[in-house]
């Protein structure tokens, strides 16, 4: 295929690049649901899953496993191809929406060639485009597993859903726009990149400040564009049972799960991009020494978790947690000693905490606010979301404008 | 390249099969959706002719389509709502009365 | 043959396919589904002429927003599956004739016009997207603020439809 790649190597590369992050997200997923029991857990003043391994580390293992040996019926009366077709295009959407996000600014040297933190190409101009009609098509497989259900819980769901996910996906787009209007760009490492003109300014140079409107408006429209609490109407477990996934069991619903947890991350990662400058350092660039900020989480991080190992009697305390903690440990001292390594990793550290971040906020959100009632959600996607995500646009324009017109760079 | 006359010839096979739903279907939302696969053949000839002159023209035209297209479709589906409520079918033979 | 014919016979086919089977699904809601695979499928072949940005909002506006309210309304209105009556039997030879004739006569017509549009110089790859908006605010801004009344009357239009009256 000459014609998508450059040259036979650059198709396996990308093979490579889909194999690994999907690897990695699928994991990332997995300890999402024990991260999120673990701190909704705390929250509530419990300890969450703590049986299955130290810490209850080995929950998400047991999980998969259920999920796989559950018996998985079909209900009568289903349309079989639809009801088959939902939860596949949700998953397959959600983990599509992954592969245009760019996780680092410098290209792996390999060989002679550049690898980029990327499955998508780095210079995709249409990137934010791309990313929102993916998810604006991520809507079909709520609303198409409510309808092929046959049973009343899931049609209400789907319906709920489906008015909910375009009721908000506009807030959610007009909110991006002051974004894309100071960065004069669509891609999503030009929208980064833009954050970063004034390297000295570190985290006051991110669009958060200016577009704290937006940034507001943004989050609110993508918590309700992941169904995630307080906007998980289409699965309000005391009105509509489980909603539009009522009736799919075993694998079918772990698709549909792992579809929500991975459009979290796609959100997140959105947020990062769009208003907490993405990969960038929050310190000025001249800060150098804030460059070892990685090695100072993770040695001690590492010596905590051989520490702990040694507290069980398992195999998995005594062997895989020291393990662990000496890899993380080496890996620590391994960004000290070898300092072009270091610099690589920078980007991707920061992101990822940044991501990490987010979502510990989707968590928190979880376990303290109560659910909106179906009229109060309508009323707060058209009557404010829209109207303020709208005013934030017509005021960055303004400025913008005046900036032109007044020279003021 | 693709030469242009295979995407035109694509739109006019694609407004066709439309035109067909469009006297075949029953129901009116089938119907309405053979008017948007029309629409859509008529904006695929609009970008393979905006691609074939070099010019820009014919894809801002499309995006006129499209919200011509949107705006139809809001008012079109709140129409089907009220057959379907006065009516209480969607069968396009049975709403050929002008009044009740 | 090369690569992008490739890929436009590949993308072609699913269109038609996605089209007849609009035609021939019952249900509406498989038709629906029919209608958005040749709604993808155009957006691909956007893509394959250079046309980014109106591949992005093909999908965006057709699949995720206009196709998502068909369904809606489909599901709202838990429509069931199409009946034939005797005059559909009738309107289907009826309708063949006349789409075979409109495709035969555009067929001719390009047939005829055919080395003019292929004589035409095809420049590729444009920078769709600022030149997009150079035109749309500057060339057609008129136009383009009169979509917006449009869309407005549409919302009314809309709202005073759906509306259940209150006696």
């Amino acid at each position: 295929m000459h014609f998508l790649f450059a040259t036979r190597e650059d198709l396996y590369i990308t093979l490579a690049k889909i194999g690994i992050l999907l690897f990695i997200v699928l994991t990332v997923n997995a300890y999402l649901t024990w991260f999120e029991r673990k701190v909704v857990a705390h929250i509530q003043s419990r300890w969450g899953p703590h049986r299955v391994g130290p810490h209850g580390l080995l929950q998400p293992l047991a999980d998969g496993m259920k999920f796989f040996f559950k018996e998985d019926p079909t209900p009568a009366g289903v349309d079989k191809f639809v009801y088959y077709l939902a939860p596949l295009l949700a998953l397959a959407l959600a983990l599509t929406s992954i592969a245009i996000i760019p996780f680092g600014p410098q290209p792996l040297h390999l060989h002679g060639r550049d690898i980029y933190l990327s499955i998508a190409p780095p210079n995709l101009n249409i990137g934010i485009l791309a990313l929102f009609a993916i998810t604006a098509l991520g809507v079909y497989g709520v609303a198409l597993a409510g309808w092929a259900s046959n049973s009343k819980y899931p049609l209400l769901g789907g319906l709920r859903s489906s008015a909910q996910m375009v009721s908000y996906e506009l807030a959610l787009t007009m909110s991006v726009v002051g974004v894309l209007l100071m960065a004069g760009s669509f891609n999503l490492s030009d929208i980064i990149n833009a954050q970063g003109r004034h390297p000295q300014w570190g985290i006051f140079g991110w669009n958060l400040w200016p577009q704290i409107l937006g940034f507001l408006c943004f989050f609110t429209a993508a918590v309700a564009e992941t169904n995630r609490v307080p906007f998980d109407l289409p699965e309000a477990e005391s009105e509509l049972v489980a909603g539009f996934h009522t009736e799919y069991a075993s694998f079918k619903f772990a698709m549909f799960f792992i579809a929500e947890y991975t459009s979290m991350i796609t959100v997140s990662c959105l947020c990062t991009i769009m208003f907490f400058g993405g990969w960038l350092s929050p310190f000025p660039a001249s800060w150098t020494f804030t460059h070892y900020l990685p090695s100072v989480f993770l040695i001690p991080f590492g010596l905590w978790v051989i520490m702990d190992g040694f507290r069980y009697e398992t195999i998995f305390g005594r062997v895989v947690l020291p393990a662990a903690g000496t890899g993380i440990t080496a890996l620590g001292l391994a960004l000290i000693v070898f300092p072009h390594i270091n610099e690589f990793i920078q980007g991707p550290f920061w992101f990822l905490s940044k991501v990490l971040l987010f979502l510990f906020i989707y968590v928190w959100m979880r376990g303290t606010l109560p659910r909106f009632r179906y009229d109060q959600l309508m009323a707060f996607g058209w009557k404010l979301l829209l109207p303020v995500s709208i005013l934030n646009v017509i005021l960055t324009s303004f400025v913008i404008l005046a900036r032109m017109q007044w020279g003021a760079k | 390249m693709v030469p242009t006359n295979y995407y035109v010839i694509l739109s006019a096979i694609l407004f066709g099969l439309g035109v067909f739903a469009f006297i075949f279907k029953r129901n009116v939302i089938t119907v309405f959706m053979s008017i948007e696969l029309m629409l859509n053949a008529v904006n695929l000839a609009f970008v393979a002719f905006s691609q074939a002159l070099g010019k820009l023209d014919g894809q801002v035209f499309v995006l006129f389509v499209i919200v011509v297209a949107a705006a139809e479709a809001a008012v079109g589906l709140g129409i089907i709502i009220l057959i379907a409520r006065n009516r209480q079918t969607l069968n396009v033979e049975r709403v050929d009365l002008l009044k009740l | 043959m090369t690569e992008p014919l490739l890929v436009f016979f590949i993308l072609a086919a699913l269109a038609v396919v996605g089209a007849v089977s609009l035609i021939l699904q019952r249900h509406p809601i498989h038709s629906a589904l029919s209608l958005i695979v040749v709604m993808v499928a155009l957006a691909g072949l956007y893509l394959l002429m250079g046309a980014e940005f109106v591949a992005a909002v093909q999908i965006i506006v057709y699949g995720g927003a206009i196709m998502v309210l068909f369904v809606f309304v489909i599901m709202l209105l838990n429509a069931g599956v199409e009946e034939r009556t005797s005059l559909s039997k009738m309107a289907g030879p009826a309708g063949l004739l006349l789409a075979m004739a409109l495709a035969a006569f555009v067929a001719a017509t390009i047939a005829k016009s055919g080395a003019s549009v292929q004589a035409a110089a095809q420049t590729g790859a444009l920078s769709s997207t600022k030149g997009i908006s150079e035109m749309v605010f500057k060339d057609f801004v008129y136009p383009f603020e009169l979509t917006s009344f449009l869309i407005l009357v549409a919302i009314l239009g809309a709202t005073v439809l759906a509306q259940r009256e209150k006696s």
